[in-house]
This record gives C-alpha cells, sequence and structure tokens, in this order.
C-alpha cells in the first residue's frame, strides 16, 4: 500500500477522497458517491457529452485526447452491442498514479465508466487492471461486487430502466496491452497484439462493438466534472486543458510521490517545491516529464506549463503525467540503456521496426555502457531510433524511440566520455563481464 | 471488399489512376504497374500491418501509411518513391538483417528468396551493427517441416495459411518482442495436415522440407510445370528436377508461379510425395520370369516374348488399364486392344459411376461443372464424398469461397464431415441412402424416410435450397446409376451444373477413354461387351485366358484369388513389383506421370496437360511400350497412330526433354512446305485423334498448349445404351495420407501417415 503525500498547492479533486476509506461503499455513498450517475441519468447522453466537453477533460492515458469528444463519436445507432472500456493497465515506468485511484476510490472508476456508458448508450463497462496489481483487482472485484449488491449495477440502475452491466478482467503482465486495441485483444482472450486502425475503437471497438477506453483517471474524473458541472471543472485548469492530474513525481527527489496538481502547473514549481527540489543536495541534471516515454528536459528547460500543449511546443509530451527527476550524478548511457531494456522487453514483436529496433538498440547500449562503444555506435544508436519513428504498427515503438533519441541529441558528450573503452564517468559500469563479445 | 461498381480517381507518383472503391492501395498500384514492396501482405489472406515495408507517404497524413492496409480514396495524392520512403525500406532491411544469420549460400531459399530480393531493390550495402545476433535452435515440427527461427522474418504468412486457408489452425506466434517464435500451437509438433503450403508461402527459408532441405540449389535444377500424379483435382504442379546419375532426380514440387486453377495451393501428397520416382524398389529394366525367378531382359527380349505371346492368345487375352496412365495412352491401349488384339476384354478399376454421369448428363442436356466453376458458385451442394480428405484442393476451393465471396455450402453427407463447418446447411443422412436425396427433395416419403431425416430437419434445408438461383452439384461416390439420374434430372431444370468425384489423376480420363468393356471412347456402346474386371479375373482364375495384360494397375490388392495373375499369361507395365506384378511372366519397367508427355482428364473433365519434367533410366512411357508391343505383332503402326510420314518405332525419341512434345522438326520441315514428319511416339498425333472421334473432347489445342486447363463436356454423348454398373465401382477411399499402390511406395507419404493418423487401409492402382 502506497502512503499518500500533500501538498498545500494541490488540488484535490480526483484525489478528494484518498484515505478516507472510501473503497467501503457506504462511506462513498457519503462522500457524494453515486451522485452523478444519477445526475447522469437525468441529463441524459446528450446532456452529458455536453458536460464533458466544456470541461475540456483531456485523457489521462497518455495521449490527452478530449474526453467529450472522444465520447461523441460513437454511433448511436449500432447493430452490435456497445462497450465502455476502463484502462487500467498503467505500466509506464515513472507512473503509479492509477493504482491509487482503484485503492482509495475504486467507487469513482466504476461511477465514470457507468457515465461513460449511460452517455454513449452502452450496456456494458469492463474495467481492466494490470497484472501486477493483483491486490487492486481484489479491492475492484468487491467494489463491483458492493454496487451490484446495491443496485446500482445490473438491471435498472437506480430504478431508471437502464441496464448497465460491469465486469472486471485482470491483464496478464504486459504494458503494450495499455494500448487500447492490444487491451482489447487481451480482453477478448487473445494475443496482446494492437489492431489495425483505421476502424477506431469508436466504430469498431471490443468484439467488433463501437467502444469507448479510457484511462481509469481519465474515468474517476468524470463524476466530479459532472458534480461540478464541466465549466467550472475546466476553469480549474488552463486553456484546453480542464482539471487537474495526478502528477507521479519520482526519481531523485527529495519529497517524491502522487500529487494532484491543476493542468498548467510549472514544471519548475513541480520539482522545487511539491516535490521538495533535488535529493542529497545534488544539482538536476534533467527530467523526463510524462512517463519514460517523453523525450527528456535538460535542467535549463524547465521553466515550462504541465499541459499537454505547452510540454508539447518544448518538444517533449505531458504523457501519463509520470515525473521522473534525474540528478547530476545520473548516467545518461545508463539511463538510456535502462529504457531501452524496458521497450524491448515490452515490445510485442509484431512489426520489424520495432521489436529489431529495441533490440538493437538495447545491444549497442549494453556495449556502450560497459565500455564497448566505438565512434559510430552514437550516430548508429541514433539512426536506429531515427528510423523508428513513425514507422511502427503502434505508438510502442516510438515510446521506445522517442526519449533514446532526446538523449543522444541532448547529452551527446555524456555518450562520447564512455567512448574508447574509458570508464563511465559516473562510476556505474557494469560489471566487465557484461561486456559482450563482438562478432568483429 | 473492392466494389466493383464504383471507381475512385487517385494520384500516384505523380499519375493518375482509377481502381474499385475498397481497392486495397498496394493492389491498385500493382494493377498500374506500381510496386510497392510487401512481407507480410499476401493477396486472400487477412491484413498485418505488420512488417512496414510498404509504407508510403499520403497527402494531409502527417505519418507514412502502410499500403497494405489502406484502401483507395477519391483524390488521394500518394508518393511511393520519396527519399523518406526508401529510407524507411532501407532501414526495416537493415535491422532485419542485422539479426538475420545470412547463411543465404547453404539456405535453401537461396535465389528464391523475397529478402534477397528486397536487400537486392532496396536494401543497404553496408552493416552497421556489430554486436552478436539472436539465435535459436532450428527444430523438426513434422516428418516434413523445419523450421529455423533465425532466419524467420515474422511475417505470419505461415500462420495465416494455416488457419484461413487450410483451416488447420495448427501455427501461432509464442513469446513476444524479439524473442517471438512461430510456433505450433500444440506442444512442440504439427499435428496438422502436412501440406506443406506454410513452407511454400515463407518468403525466407525459415520454414523449409524434408524433402528439399540442403538437396540442390535453386538455380540448378529444371523446372517444368504439369499436372499431379494423386488424386483427381488435376493440380498444376511445377516439378523441379536435378539430373542425377540415373538420369534426374525430383527434388520439389509447388505452384509457386501459380498456374492452373489451383493458384499456390498443393496438398501434401502433390507436393511431398514424389520420392517413389527414385525409389530404391523402383524397378528400371525389363524382367522375364525363368524358373520362377525374375530375371533381367532387354527391351527387345521382353518385347518379343510379349508380342509373341500376344500372338497366340488371339482374343483370350484380357486387358487392365489404368486410372493413372494419360489419355492418349488409355485410349491407343483401348484401341489396340480392340482393332489389334481383338479382345473386348478390357476394363480398369472404376472410383466413380462416369458411365451413369455422362447417361444423366447427356439425357437431361444439363451441364457439367469445371473446377474453375466452383471457385465462383453462390451456392454448392454437396451430397456424399469428403473433399477435405480425397479431394484437398476441391476442399480448399470450397473454403475459400466461403470466406472470400460467402459461397453457401449444403452438405448432405452420413458423417459430419470437416466440411460441415464451413457449410451453411448440414444435413446428416443414413449411410448408403445418399443417392435418395434428389428424390426425397422432390416429395418423395418413402425415400425421406430412407434418408433417415425428420422434417423439422429436412424442410429448412431443403427450403433454403430450393431459394438459391444457381446451383453447383457435387457428389461422391456414394451416388451410383439411377441415383445420379435421379439427381441430375432434379437439379437441371434448375439450371445446376454438376461434378461427379472420382479417386485418381486420369479415373475420369480412363473413363471418357473407353477403358471399359461395353463402352468405346465418348461412353459409346460397343458392339459387344467383353468381360468386365472382376469377371476377367474370374475367367484368368479359371484358366480360360491365355493372357493378361495389366497396364499400371494393381488388381492383384484388391483380389484375393491369386490364380486370377498365376494362371495366365501376365504382362505388368509399372514401376514397382507391385502384388500384382510379383506374378508377371514379363515386367515391362513404366514411366509414370511426371516422366512423359501427354493429357489427363481431372474428375471435373478438365482436360490439361502433362509435360515430361524428369526421366530416369531404362523406363519407357507406357505409349511407346504398347506401340513397341503392336510393332512386333506387325501390326500396322499408322492405322494405331496416324502420324504422317513413316518411320519405325525407333526413331522416336524417349528420352531428353523433347520427347513427346509436339516434334520440332515436323513444325520446322512444315513451316516450308517440305513433308512434315512426325513421330508415331508423339501423343500429340492421339490427341487430335480423341479431339476428333471422343464426344466433347474438340477443345482448343492452342489454349491447351497454352497451359490453361480446357473444359470437356459429356451433353453431346449417346445416351442410349450405357448401363449401369455400380456394383463394379470401389472407392479408393485414399485420404490425405494414401494414393493407391503408388503412394505407398512414397517414404515421406508413409511418414506423414504414421505420424498423423493410424495407417489407413490403402486402396489399390
Ligand atoms: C504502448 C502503449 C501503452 C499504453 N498504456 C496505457 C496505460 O497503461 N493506461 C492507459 O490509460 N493508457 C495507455 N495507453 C494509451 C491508450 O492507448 C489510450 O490512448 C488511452 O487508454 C485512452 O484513454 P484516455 O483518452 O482516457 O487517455 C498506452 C498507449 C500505448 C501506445
Ligand atoms: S510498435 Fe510494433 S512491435 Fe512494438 S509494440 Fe507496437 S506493434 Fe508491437
Ligand atoms: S503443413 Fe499445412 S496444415 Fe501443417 S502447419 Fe503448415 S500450413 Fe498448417
Ligand atoms: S516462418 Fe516464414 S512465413 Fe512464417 S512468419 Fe516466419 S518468415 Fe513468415
Ligand atoms: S489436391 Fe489432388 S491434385 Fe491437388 S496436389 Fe493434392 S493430390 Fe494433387
Ligand atoms: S506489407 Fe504492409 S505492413 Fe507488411
Amino acid at each position: 500500500m502506497a502512503t499518500l503525500v500533500n501538498h498545500p498547492d494541490e488540488v484535490k479533486i480526483v484525489s478528494r477522497r484518498f484515505g478516507q476509506g472510501a473503497a467501503n461503499i457506504d462511506r462513498y455513498l457519503e462522500l457524494d458517491g453515486y451522485k452523478a450517475v444519477q445526475k447522469a441519468l437525468e441529463l441524459g447522453p446528450d446532456g452529458i457529452i455536453a458536460e464533458m466537453k466544456a470541461s475540456n477533460l483531456r485523457g489521462r492515458g497518455g495521449a490527452g485526447f478530449p474526453t467529450g469528444l472522444k465520447w461523441s463519436f460513437v454511433p448511436k445507432e449500432s447493430a452490435k452491442p456497445k462497450y465502455v472500456l476502463c484502462n487500467g493497465d498503467e505500466s509506464e515506468p515513472g507512473t503509479c498514479k492509477d493504482r491509487l485511484i482503484f485503492e482509495h476510490d475504486p467507487h469513482s472508476v466504476i461511477e465514470g465508466a457507468m457515465i461513460a456508458a449511460i452517455a454513449v448508450g452502452s450496456h456494458a463497462a469492463y474495467i481492466y487492471i494490470r497484472g501486477e496489481y493483483r491486490y487492486l483487482l481484489e479491492i475492484m472485484q468487491k467494489a463491483i461486487a458492493d454496487a451490484y449488491a446495491k443496485g446500482f449495477a445490473g438491471k435498472n440502475i437506480f430504478g431508471s430502466g437502464y441496464d448497465l452491466e460491469v465486469y472486471w478482467h485482470g491483464g496478464a503482465g504486459a504494458y503494450e496491452v495499455g494500448e487500447e486495441s492490444a487491451l482489447m485483444e487481451s480482453l477478448e482472450g487473445k494475443r496482446g497484439v494492437p489492431r489495425i486502425r483505421p476502424p477506431f475503437p469508436a466504430v469498431v471497438g471490443l468484439w467488433g462493438g463501437p467502444t469507448v477506453i479510457n484511462n481509469a483517471e481519465t474515468l474517476a474524473s468524470v463524476p466530479h466534472v459532472l458534480l461540478m458541472g464541466g465549466k467550472a471543472y475546466a476553469e480549474v485548469g488552463v486553456e484546453r486543458n480542464g482539471g487537474t492530474r495526478l502528477f507521479s513525481l519520482s526519481g531523485h527527489l527529495a519529497r517524491p510521490g502522487v500529487y494532484e496538481l491543476p493542468l498548467g502547473y510549472s514544471l519548475r514549481k513541480a520539482i522545487y517545491e511539491v516535490g521538495g527540489g533535488v535529493a542529497n543536495g545534488r544539482q538536476l541534471k534533467a527530467v523526463v516529464p510524462g512517463g519514460s516515454s517523453t523525450p527528456c528536459l535538460k535542467a535549463d528547460e524547465i521553466d515550462i506549463a504541465l499541459d499537454f500543449d505547452s510540454t508539447m511546443k518544448a518538444g517533449t509530451m505531458l504523457g501519463s503525467g509520470g515525473i521522473v527527476v534525474l540528478d547530476d550524478q545520473t548516467c545518461i548511457v545508463k539511463f538510456a540503456l535502462r529504457t531501452i531494456q524496458f521497450y524491448r522487453h515490452e515490445s510485442c514483436g509484431w512489426c520489424i521496426p520495432c521489436r529489431e529496433g529495441t533490440d538493437w538498440l538495447q545491444k549497442s547500449l549494453k556495449r556502450f555502457h560497459a565500455g564497448g562503444g566505438v565512434a559510430k555506435d552514437i550516430d548508429n544508436i541514433r539512426y536506429l531510433a531515427e528510423n523508428m519513428l513513425g514507422r511502427t504498427f503502434c505508438p510502442l515503438g516510438d515510446a521506445a524511440a522517442m526519449p533514446i533519441l532526446g538523449f543522444v541529441k541532448k547529452f551527446r558528450e555524456e555518450f562520447e566520455a564512455h567512448l574508447d573503452g574509458r570508464p563511465c564517468p559516473f562510476g556505474q559500469h557494469d560489471a566487465p563481464h557484461a561486456l559482450p563479445v563482438l562478432s568483429h | 471488399m473492392a466494389d466493383a461498381t464504383q471507381n475512385v480517381t487517385l494520384t500516384v507518383n505523380g499519375k493518375t489512376i482509377t481502381a474499385a472503391k475498397g481497392t486495397l492501395l498496394i493492389e491498385a498500384c500493382k494493377q498500374n504497374g506500381i510496386e510497392i514492396p510487401a512481407f507480410c501482405y499476401y493477396p486472400g489472406l487477412s491484413l498485418q500491418g505488420a512488417c512496414r515495408m510498404c509504407l508510403v507517404e499520403i497527402e494531409k497524413m502527417p505519418k507514412m501509411q502502410t499500403a497494405c492496409t489502406t484502401p483507395v480514396a477519391e483524390g488521394m495524392v500518394v508518393q511511393t518513391e520519396t527519399e523518406k520512403v526508401v529510407q524507411a525500406r532501407k532501414s526495416t532491411l537493415e535491422i532485419l538483417l542485422a539479426n538475420h544469420p545470412l547463411d543465404c549460400p547453404v539456405c535453401d531459399a537461396g535465389g528464391e528468396c523475397e529478402l534477397q530480393d528486397m536487400t537486392y531493390k532496396y536494401g543497404a550495402g553496408e552493416s552497421k551493427f556489430i554486436d552478436i545476433k539472436s539465435h535459436r535452435d532450428e527444430q523438426q515440427w513434422s516428418p516434413v517441416i523445419f523450421y529455423d527461427r533465425p532466419r524467420c522474418i515474422l511475417c505470419y504468412r505461415c500462420v495465416r495459411v494455416c488457419g484461413e486457408g487450410m483451416d488447420v489452425w495448427a501455427l501461432g506466434i509464442q513469446n513476444r518482442g524479439q524473442g517471438s517464435v512461430i510456433a505450433p500451437n500444440q506442444g512442440g509438433k504439427l499435428d496438422c495436415e502436412d501440406c506443406g503450403e506454410c513452407i511454400d508461402i515463407c518468403p525466407v527459408g525459415a520454414l523449409t522440407s524434408s524433402t528439399y532441405r540442403y538437396k540442390t540449389r535453386p538455380w540448378e535444377m529444371t523446372h517444368t510445370g504439369t499436372v499431379c500424379a494423386h488424386c483427381a483435382d488435376g493440380c498444376i504442379t511445377t516439378v523441379g528436377v536435378r539430373r542425377s546419375d540415373t538420369g534426374s532426380e525430383i527434388v520439389r514440387c509447388d505452384n509457386r508461379d501459380r498456374s492452373g486453377l489451383n493458384d499456390d495451393f498443393l496438398c501434401g501428397k502433390g507436393r511431398f510425395a514424389f520420392d517413389f520416382a527414385s525409389s530404391k524398389e523402383r524397378v528400371t529394366t525389363p524382367l522375364i520370369k525363368r524358373d520362377g525367378k525374375f530375371v533381367a531382359a532387354t527391351w527387345a527380349e521382353a518385347v518379343e516374348l510379349v508380342a509373341a505371346r500376344f500372338k497366340k492368345a488371339g482374343a483370350s487375352l484380357g486387358v487392365i488399364g489404368s486410372n493413372h496412365t494419360t489419355n492418349e495412352e488409355n485410349y491407343l491401349l483401348q484401341k489396340f486392344a480392340r482393332t489389334v488384339l481383338r479382345t473386348n476384354h478390357i476394363d480398369h478399376h472404376r472410383t466413380a459411376d462416369y458411365p451413369s454421369f455422362a447417361r444423366a448428363i447427356a439425357s437431361s442436356k444439363a451441364q457439367t461443372a469445371s473446377l474453375k466453376d466452383v471457385a465462383a458458385a453462390s451456392a454448392v451442394l454437396l451430397i456424399g464424398g469428403n473433399p477435405s480428405e480425397e479431394h484437398p484442393f476441391l476442399a480448399w476451393q470450397l473454403r475459400t469461397a466461403v470466406r472470400q465471396h460467402r459461397q453457401k455450402i449444403y452438405v448432405v453427407n452420413a458423417a459430419p464431415i470437416k466440411l460441415k463447418k464451413q457449410a451453411a446447411h448440414f444435413l446428416q443422412v443414413t449411410s448408403g441412402k445418399e443417392g435418395e436425396f434428389a428424390a426425397a427433395f422432390s416429395g418423395d416419403a418413402a425415400a425421406l424416410a430412407h434418408l433417415g431425416v425428420d422434417t423439422a430437419r429436412f424442410d429448412p434445408f431443403t427450403a433454403a435450397l430450393a431459394s438459391e438461383s444457381s446451383l453447383l452439384v457435387v457428389f461422391g461416390s456414394e451416388l451410383r446409376g439411377a441415383g445420379i439420374d435421379k439427381l441430375v434430372a432434379t437439379f437441371a431444370p434448375k439450371g445446376a451444373k454438376f461434378l461427379c468425384l472420382g479417386d485418381y489423376a486420369n479415373s475420369r480420363g480412363a473413363a471418357d477413354m473407353g477403358l471399359f468393356p461395353d463402352l468405346l471412347p465418348g461412353y459409346q456402346k460397343a458392339e459387344n461387351s467383353g468381360l468386365a474386371l472382376p469377371q476377367m479375373l474370374d475367367a484368368a482364375a479359371a484358366g480360360t485366358f491365355e493372357a493378361l495384360w495389366v497396364v499400371g494397375a494393381n488388381p492383384a490388392a484388391r483380389h484375393a484369388d491369386v490364380n486370377a495373375f498365376a494362371k495366365p499369361f501376365l504382362v505388368v507395365q509399372d514401376m514397382f513389383l507391385t502384388e500384382t506384378a510379383q506374378h508377371a511372366d514379363v515386367f515391362l519397367p513404366a514411366s509414370f506421370a511426371y516422366e512423359k508427355a501427354g493429357t489427363v482428364t481431372n474428375t471435373a473433365g478438365d482436360l490439361q496437360r502433362l509435360k515430361k519434367a524428369s526421366d530416369v533410366h531404362g523406363v519407357k512411357p507406357d505409349f511407346e511400350i504398347i506401340l513397341r508391343i503392336a510393332e512386333k505383332m506387325g501390326a500396322d503402326i499408322n492405322a494405331l497412330v496416324p502420324f504422317r510420314g513413316y518411320t519405325s518405332a525407333d526413331a522416336g525419341q524417349s528420352r531428353g526433354p523433347q520427347s513427346g512434345e509436339a516434334d520440332r522438326n515436323a513444325v520446322f520441315t512444315e513451316a516450308r512446305g517440305l513433308e512434315a514428319k512426325t513421330s508415331p511416339l508423339d501423343p500429340t498425333i492421339t490427341l487430335e485423334e480423341i479431339a476428333q472421334t471422343v464426344p466433347g473432347y474438340a477443345v482448343s489445342r492452342l489454349k491447351l498448349l497454352a497451359g490453361e486447363a480446357q473444359p470437356t463436356t459429356l451433353v453431346q454423348i449417346d445416351p442410349a445404351g450405357i448401363a449401369s454398373h455400380s456394383e463394379l465401382i470401389v472407392p479408393a477411399r485414399n485420404g490425405l495420407y494414401a494414393s493407391g499402390t503408388l503412394g505407398g511406395y512414397s517414404e515421406t507419404l508413409r511418414a506423414m501417415g504414421a505420424t498423423h493418423r493410424a495407417a489407413e487401409p490403402v486402396g489399390a492402382d
């Protein structure tokens, strides 16, 4: 169980009930639980979507797609059943916020999914939770059972005549199934490999039916949007970036943890005030602002606002809101290696550029960091990453390539410092046996 | 799905092209001569978007798009050769090759490899990478299939062809990322049909076959397109042959060039069961039995002895023809028997009631179906038979048609055959009563009772069937005699086409060419009937026959009384010392289908050309053997084979690539107004005679020679006097891993059968 942290700059909306025992349905009800879904039943689909659009709520899963707009793509009439899917596969390194929601406020996810279902005319919602989050699955199972017991889910919810089933599903341990179409494959019992798009899930999704898929935090924010009103929610954030989000602050920080900050909050303040600054009195070297797949920012590039558009302008992304801070004693080459090891391990292998690209990036970086680097490696690493970018079957290839490209571009001198068998300047050499035998 | 009724116009590389709405960009480009490289895309199989070789730039799209998954759209502006596109291909190939073993010098696919070709065309000339390649050991999955992961580019074609094409679903993908491998879905071994489609479709040398691997380099083979020697579907196969010390050795059969109706399909038999040709048991010299033992003889000695004994026998001679020999050989055999030997005792092993079929078709003026019609049919009624086992290509066609254009199949069978899965409607009936379906369909209550079906099941089936506007009726050997008449009479008025299923490569040809005691070529009634096969054998056993001549058949496998073969003077033309041949007084070693020229007719009546692909020292085609016997008997060769300008029978070339082909010298001399001299050993002369005398065989010679299957018809024949002899039909029931006597001499086929199922009874011939 994670320890909760607090900071005065926080605006607690989606984390409002954290630490309040809201996993218990009665407690959840005391804390305004299941009021929003009843409001949703009154508003009806068009009313809900209007509020959602007004809220400027953008997807918290990484891509930041406007949620209201996404829901409006679902056709009103459909021969096949429509579905709502909660993406709780949270696996992006540096991101650990959905787990807190599942632990402290599982009903908010259920309620958000129900509202989404009512908005698009779906009668079945699935909550997919990352395989490794087994303990959270148990909490979710109980929450769903309690919701059924109270008649909130199932047939004729709240006496409205509307039927809505809520199901849970546990993953089997793959980052890639966080990708929306791979998640649908996984949920259907197949290999976790993405699908060809178009068609997009809103038209052809789970079992071929129109499907809304949202991140757990996105859905957990939905009841608050309805309770506060879309406009009020939007005003908490900045232009086109409504509300707050949970930022996972980690790395070399004095006070790491998950903090809820309004969108548009300063990255510098997030690091130095909310996170307590770099730990052990060291200096900041770089920040990964939105989960391991986002290109890093150097110490002098952190005067930006934490919203989707500002980060984009700064050449990176807000992603999943995982802010990873690296101090001046961090070896960027080793960090790059650790990053690519993750993506190589998680590549589903479906397409050539990602499958082979991550493999060769890992091989090169491993040898390189172990002291076996040759000058052309640096350009080769860059070449590999550049040639993955924008060419893979799903965005995982980009997610693997972007950070590496950022490291090579911004910290080339650190790569050069490793050349010619010189020891790692940060003393973070791997054991000599890690040095592979070269093929020539 | 492409919609041919609507066209869209788009621009590719500045050129305006049009394509049917819904066409994939890659196909639209191909139709207009613009090549887009592809590994994972394979026409007819599901889309993958996995290899990323087909990325192109499309205006207004920020990222490059895969041409294999993008349908054309009105006004689309596409660039397929920009610097960006070219670089993407190059780098994809570069990293693909990085882990690739590059063992091209010893790889089976070397020289025929899409990865090589692609690298040659689009790839990088240098290798950037110096780290160690990933390796996994090679695996053997079945008696014929090997997998070498390092060579695999994970295009998933094999997985799809096995699942979507074969409906076997034996292959899958295991692990993920760089650890991904193709693997059998059930344990480490394949429980499948061993069709080899996966090997064939593999763009690289990752899947290889036990029959071909490490045997040759592709450029050391000569390739000849001919017709499969096994079942009656008549798949076109390209036989790859290398020279060897015994003539030549067949090392591969496939249909990569997609000639013929079967496109790239071959079943396991067609693909792998050719090794009998170079079996150690093959006999390549004439044998004469002296004191109960076979002694090697020259052709002259053997033929002289046979001629003398045939002369002595006169009409006291029985002739048993073959389901495997060519139309020309069968025609010549019966002509020789009837006109020179003056015997009507001629027959063959009948696997289907073709005479009744011919009578029914001609009486109703109905249409026969070509195999080409199967793919196009909107609805098929399949009564009896088990195509998945006995007509693998037909089954493939039916599955493909269901998948690609929702063909409706109505299955009437005593067993839940495998095609039940694809069937729109299935009706299980009492075994042996399949022939009564048509009567029951027409309202005959007694017939319905015999079928053992209640109206609750029967009525919806027939109601749906009756609503079909066009129908193709396929039936197995369960239907005979009056059953066929009733079937054809019932459905012919609705414009149905009919297909009768027999068992061997030229079973239909044997029937069409008159290997019957009572029917001449084209099912014309013979003036006097001879004895049918069982009666002939009884007569031989009783000692009333002086001689018995068995050409490419093995009746002893189905006939218990050895006296039938021991008593008469027995002459056998075959490849092996079969159960029958062991009793022979003279054994004449014959070539088989891939070693000769001629034509064969598949069970649907499609006439196709056999081309000589390989050669074995010592053996001769049956056509030549018959003529040699005829010549020694002093027969008028020119009357048997009306070649122009007499040369001796010896003058024909029985070896070398030109043998049996159109005589080049004749073409040359005729073109110059000189006297043409064709060889009597040229079966095309007999084909000419067949075209002129056998009803339904007057097909386009030009198209036939160009390799196009020519549908023959039965409708012009005279139905009068064609008797049913249902009792004479003995289906071979070969299944996937048997091919009569011949199949028994294929080690590969035996190994496949032993692995995949308990040995089946091997039908003869
Ligand atoms: C490789 C990969 C992994 C992803 N993992 C997650 C994840 O764990 N959770 C998540 O919500 N979205 C993940 N996404 C994003 C989803 O595809 C999808 O955009 C998101 O669930 C949509 O929800 P939202 O609009 O609420 O953000 C991932 C995307 C990719 C390409
Ligand atoms: S980019 Fe390709 S290999 Fe990588 S995870 Fe996506 S589909 Fe799989
Ligand atoms: S041999 Fe045929 S049935 Fe067997 S795995 Fe290959 S494609 Fe499938
Ligand atoms: S074995 Fe061949 S066909 Fe199958 S995935 Fe590998 S390369 Fe493709
Ligand atoms: S289906 Fe018949 S003709 Fe075709 S390859 Fe197989 S055995 Fe030969
Ligand atoms: S051919 Fe288009 S991705 Fe493979």
